[in-house]
């Protein structure tokens, strides 16, 4: 661990920020179940709802062939080449 | 030695917390396993421990854990060996080197004893706490011990060690919040994802390294240097040395630094709207005086562009006070329409011994051997004016002149707007070819090559700008005939000399809008 020391006038609180949410969602859509039981069941009904709420943006499923072990990387490239966002299931 | 040393919890080998004080007379002992005085003092200690042990406390503190296992077993040790390999007690207790000797006696009075061995001390040593505990003296071998032997430097001063432990120490000069970067996290993507970097790379703010910039400066860490619009922060010293090491500054350019923040965060220069027009303005910082050789700072060969490492990073250091403790960004306060590169860095030292005049800042009031830095708030540049061929005196003065004639816009002439002029050695040379050349008469020159007609710069079908057509049908044909120099007056044409003696190119900056409403030029005295 690195400790810095703040640059800043600290009016703003220092941490890793979410990414800032917009509303909207543009590209694909990416869904990432990692092979926990019945992540497939939640996953579904997401997708239904993610489609009624933005029929315009392209859905794909992904899986991990076992939620064991990290993602594999070919998984991750291909994720992140195709995806704009990613939702993971992650446990049952 | 600290005379009053404070109080402390070590653990010793067994686990077992020791605190100081113990409420019991005590000898306090600070070794390393690979001081060979300190192996000499350890059965001396032990002899200690066995025969006053019942009376008073003998402890080894040990400024390293294997250290510790490594004396006691080395030398059969019972007494307890503390693990102070935090380093912590021995930075608190300030002594320069091991064995270093403290002695609580019944009263709770400490005091400290000695550094390294001197037979005699620990003889007397040894008598003084037999005779006040009422004990036999301890067996030891004195006739077997050398008269005298130095000690270890304390490993709480080695240099990799020691600022660190002064940034984390009770005490600290440090203020400012300290943000914990996670070993899993890039630190450098890290300073980039919190917004804290210009775009370029920034060297991590650590404590250690911003105690060291610290040492840059007699000045209070929380001495307040300016207050920063348009956040209106507190410039504290500190936080001005967190931007200087981010920025890549060495601890003596700090005071540049701090009077250039000092200069600029004034009404005067207004960095508020230096840093919100959309014409894309910046300081352009010139440094004078005799810290220009102290620090290394770059006048001659490519005075205003890369590889000067004091140039470059005591102007990155003013840009990132303004960003991050001001909060001027691009996008946010910071509408410049271009910018310019000046807004990453832009600071360079007038080569005086290569000027026939006065220097900046004498010009501006100062003494020769004071060292100051000036202040300009400048939206282009440095504009090259190239002359080869001009061999006579008013001959360059004139090229210079109409070398300024395109600021803003060639047909925009009386400005009452500043310009940084920058003459080169090859240029100085023929100016005064013939003896001396004032600046006043530069300036007049200047005035002089690029007065026009006051119908030049009226609006027309090649260009809109300039005096309006209908304001123009107003004007008598003996108006419009004046003659108009670039400049209101010759007080804005600042000149200064830099760059290589080879080369026949002078160079010059383009202001903003000068005086009340805009900016003005400021020179603070560095305190060095």
């Amino acid at each position: 661990m690195t400790t810095i020391l703040d640059p800043t006038d600290e009016r703003v609180p220092v941490a890793r920020q979410i990414t800032p949410r917009t509303g909207t969602i543009e590209g694909v859509i990416g869904l990432l179940d990692i092979s926990k039981p019945r992540g497939n069941v939640l996953l579904d009904e997401l997708e239904r709802l993610l489609a009624d709420r933005f029929p315009d943006n392209e859905i794909r499923r992904y899986a991990k062939p076992t939620f064991t072990k990290p993602c594999p990387s070919d998984l991750r490239l291909k994720i992140k080449s195709e995806c704009s966002v990613l939702v993971e299931a992650l446990a049952d | 030695m600290s005379k009053t040393p404070g109080a402390f919890s070590l653990r010793d080998l067994e686990g077992e917390v020791r605190s100081f004080p113990a409420g019991r007379p005590s000898l306090v002992c600070f070794a390393k396993e690979d001081c060979a005085t300190c192996n000499l003092v350890a059965p001396l200690l032990e002899a200690f421990h066995r025969t006053w042990g019942e009376h008073a406390d003998v402890w080894i503190v040990a400024q390293a854990r294997d250290g510790a296992e490594i004396l006691r077993d080395r030398h059969g040790l019972t007494l307890p060996i503390l693990d102070d390999s935090a380093l912590r007690t021995s930075l608190a207790w300030d002594f320069e080197s091991v064995p270093a000797v403290f002695w609580t006696d019944a009263e709770g009075v400490t005091a400290p004893v000695m550094e390294g061995l001197v037979k005699a001390e620990w003889e007397a040593l040894s008598a003084r706490v037999s005779a006040a505990l009422g004990t036999p003296a301890p067996q030891v071998d004195w006739a077997g011990l050398p008269d005298w032997r130095p000690g270890c430097g304390s490993k709480h001063l080695d240099p990799d060690i020691h600022d660190r432990l002064v940034a984390e120490a009770e005490g600290s000069p440090i203020r400012a919040r300290k943000i914990e970067v996670a070993a899993s996290d890039d630190v450098d993507e890290f300073l980039f994802d919190q917004g804290f970097s210009d775009g370029l790379p920034l060297v991590a703010p650590t404590p250690e390294r911003v105690l060291r910039m610290l040492s840059g400066t007699t000045r209070d860490p929380q001495d307040v240097v300016a207050v920063v619009p348009p956040n209106m922060a507190p410039a504290t010293v500190e936080k001005v040395a967190i931007n200087a090491v981010m920025a890549g500054c060495r601890p003596e350019y700090l005071p540049v630094v701090i009077a250039a923040v000092e200069a600029v965060c004034t009404d005067e220069f207004n960095i508020h709207g230096v840093n919100a027009t959309t014409m894309g303005a910046s300081p352009v910082l010139v440094v004078n005086g005799p810290i220009r050789h102290r620090i290394g700072m770059n006048m001659k060969l490519a005075a205003l562009g890369a590889g000067n490492r004091a140039n470059a990073t005591i102007g990155r250091a003013v840009r990132l006070v303004i960003r991050n403790l001001g909060g001027a960004r691009p996008g946010g306060v910071d509408r410049s329409t271009m910018s310019n590169p000046m807004k990453f860095t832009m600071c360079f030292a007038e080569w005086e011994e290569g000027s026939p005049w006065d220097p900046l800042h004498v010009e501006r009031g100062f003494r020769p051997e004071d060292s100051v830095v000036t202040a300009l708030a400048m939206t282009s540049g440095p504009v090259q004016i190239v002359d080869q061929e001009s061999r006579r005196p008013d001959q360059l003065a004139g090229t210079l002149g109409l070398g300024l004639e395109g600021m803003f816009l060639p047909k925009i002439r009386r400005m009452p707007v500043d310009a940084l002029l920058v003459v080169c050695p090859e240029h100085i040379r023929t100016l005064t070819v013939d003896g001396d050349y004032s600046k006043e008469r530069l300036r007049a020159r200047i005035q002089e090559v690029t007065s026009r007609p006051l119908s030049e710069m009226v609006s027309n079908e090649v260009s809109g700008a300039g005096i309006p057509r209908a304001s123009a049908a107003r004007m008598t044909a003996d108006m419009l005939a004046t003659l108009t120099p670039k400049f209101a007056d010759g007080k804005y044409i600042h000149i200064v000399v830099a760059g290589s003696e080879a080369g026949k190119f002078s160079a010059a900056f383009h202001g903003w809008v000068t005086g009340a409403m805009g900016s003005t030029v400021v020179s603070r005295k560095i305190d060095c």
